[in-house]
């Protein structure tokens, strides 16, 4: 499983790539393996908010639907419209032209707790795994 | 996110299939089903069940369960212990039967092979191997005729797809052409013998290999070696379980369980109230064969993207009406489809111009969804053969 080290992960394998303050967020590899065949994702509106920890959209594969939890807090200003059309992104590129939206952080909102290096979630897949 | 749990395996020594090292050696994520550890797919399920319609899967399905019924009275025990007429069935035919509970309701589906004359060899599903060998072992008795479990002594493989016959004919010397559908012989496959079945689960011609487990590998590596130019691709319980679902195929667990008979389910054909002597749950199913059902198995058609699943509520102008037994993406047409048992007024009122007011609840939100009759697939299949032979 491939688990980039420069982005941060959560235990419920998103993905988050913070950059000033803008959040992209994807789900893993080792998601989208386990989830086979991505079908469909429905995730918010943009405008929306979203928040640490609740769920924010679904991903539907073949024998399964799976919840996604927000890794931040914030407002979505960007989803990602190829995976509408092309749900296998997921599995074909998580990390890139998978990815499923972008979250301007609250400005008021605290930063970011509660994610995982790297070497954390790996070391987290490699338990369950 | 929510992972599925399918993916690790459970706590406890699940059982290994003698193709295990096969299907690590090609990657495959495996999933524990049924107390056994099986390939769930081996990269993209949707490949490898479009390359079953299209061309070509082949399937480990050493899992289910093989129970021998052997004597002079193998038949009339049967046809005591079953809903079908096995004592009528033609030394190397097959047939789709159940195994009722004395109240109707059904323990298992079963595909019966009658080998030779006083030679019976049953398939059940893994999950229920145990409660059909129990309920034989109990039925049987009386008769001269004796029940064994031959689980272990078979390593089972399907070829299915428009070009299994192909690839298996460049592997023995057998008649295929001859070899009708639900029919069992045995044969010479790559130097293995077998029995050969012309039956399957995926809506597709095809065949199942039941072997000796010790050749299981070798077997396996022929049979992808030959279907190589084909286009064969080994496939998983993934696909197989869309497969099944878009022919319109029951699965025990889902469509099939103790709480429902076979006139439930549409499958009031495998009881054959006008054999003669008694068999067990036959009052019960002469009843139910009268009776007008409370609830009948339907196919749906979602016009959403999301996706209804097992234990989904259906609700007809908001009210809950019935449950999904079975759902998922469907890879030939594209869109969710779904099995499900509604309420048998609803069925005649739903008809397809009112589709908008039928719907599966998918966690708390309606998604509008159409009556269609299964199966969902058809194979085309070639011109029957104008020779005048009957087929059945």
């Amino acid at each position: 499983m491939t688990i980039p080290s420069e982005l941060m992960y959560t235990a419920e394998h998103e993905w988050v790539a913070i950059n000033g303050t803008i959040a992209s967020v994807g789900i893993t590899d080792y998601a989208q393996h386990a989830l086979g065949d991505v079908v469909y994702v429905s995730l918010p509106a943009e405008g929306s908010r979203v928040t640490t920890g609740d769920p924010c959209g679904e991903v539907e594969s073949t024998k399964s639907v799976s919840e996604i939890y927000s890794p931040v807090d914030g407002e979505v200003i960007e989803v990602n419209p190829e995976v509408d059309d092309d749900p296998a992104l997921v599995n074909s590129d998580p990390y890139g032209a998978g990815w499923l939206m972008k979250v301007r952080l609250a400005d008021d909102g605290p930063e970011p707790t509660g994610l995982l290096t790297a070497d954390e979630y790996a070391e987290l897949t490699k338990e369950t795994d | 996110m929510t992972m599925p749990d399918a993916v690790h395996s459970a706590p406890g020594q699940p059982r290994a299939t003698p193709l295990r090292d096969v299907h690590v050696r090609l990657g495959a994520t495996m999933t524990e089903f049924a107390g056994w550890l099986m390939p769930l797919r081996y990269a993209s399920e949707t490949a490898e069940h479009q390359a079953v319609r299209q061309a070509a899967g082949l399937f480990d399905l050493s899992h289910m369960g093989e129970i021998a019924v052997a004597g002079p009275a193998a038949g009339a025990a049967l046809d005591y212990a079953l809903t079908g007429q096995l004592s009528a069935l033609a030394p190397g035919r097959a047939k789709y039967t159940m195994i009722c509970a004395p109240d109707g309701g059904v323990l298992d589906d079963l595909v019966v092979y009658r080998l030779g004359g006083d030679d019976f060899l049953i398939v059940a599903n893994a999950a229920n191997t145990g409660t059909v060998l129990t309920a034989l072992a109990e039925r049987v008795r009386g008769h001269d005729a004796e029940v064994v479990d031959r689980t272990d002594e078979y390593a089972l493989i399907a070829i299915q797809g428009p070009h299994a016959s192909q690839i298996l004919a460049r592997l023995t010397d057998t008649d295929l052409p001859a070899i009708r559908y639900y029919s069992g012989h045995r044969a010479t496959v790559a130097g293995h013998q077998v029995l050969l079945a012309r039956t399957g689960y995926t809506g597709e011609d095809g065949f199942e290999l039941f072997a000796d487990p010790a050749g299981a590998d070798s077997l396996w590596a022929a049979l992808t070696e030959a279907g190589e130019r084909d286009g064969l691709r080994p496939a998983g319980l993934a696909a197989r379980d869309t497969l099944r679902l878009e022919a319109g195929m029951p699965l025990y667990g889902n469509e099939l369980s103790r709480e429902v008979s076979p006139f439930d389910a549409g499958l009031g054909r495998v009881v054959a109230l006008d054999k003669p002597g008694d068999f067990v749950g036959r009052a019960a199913l002469a009843e139910r064969a009268q009776a007008t059902a409370r609830h009948v198995l339907t196919g749906l058609t979602l016009a959403s993207r999301r996706v209804a699943r097992h234990g989904h509520p259906v609700v007809w102008n908001g009210q809950p009406c019935g449950t999904v037994t079975s759902g998922a993406p469907s890879p030939t047409l594209g869109v969710p489809i779904a099995m499900a048992y509604l309420d048998t007024d609803v069925m005649a009122a739903a008809t397809p111009g009112t589709g908008g007011r039928l719907a599966v609840d998918i966690r708390g939100r309606a998604e509008p969804a159409q009556i269609t009759s299964l199966p969902f697939y058809r194979r085309e299949r070639p011109a029957p053969p104008r020779t005048g032979e009957h087929s059945s």
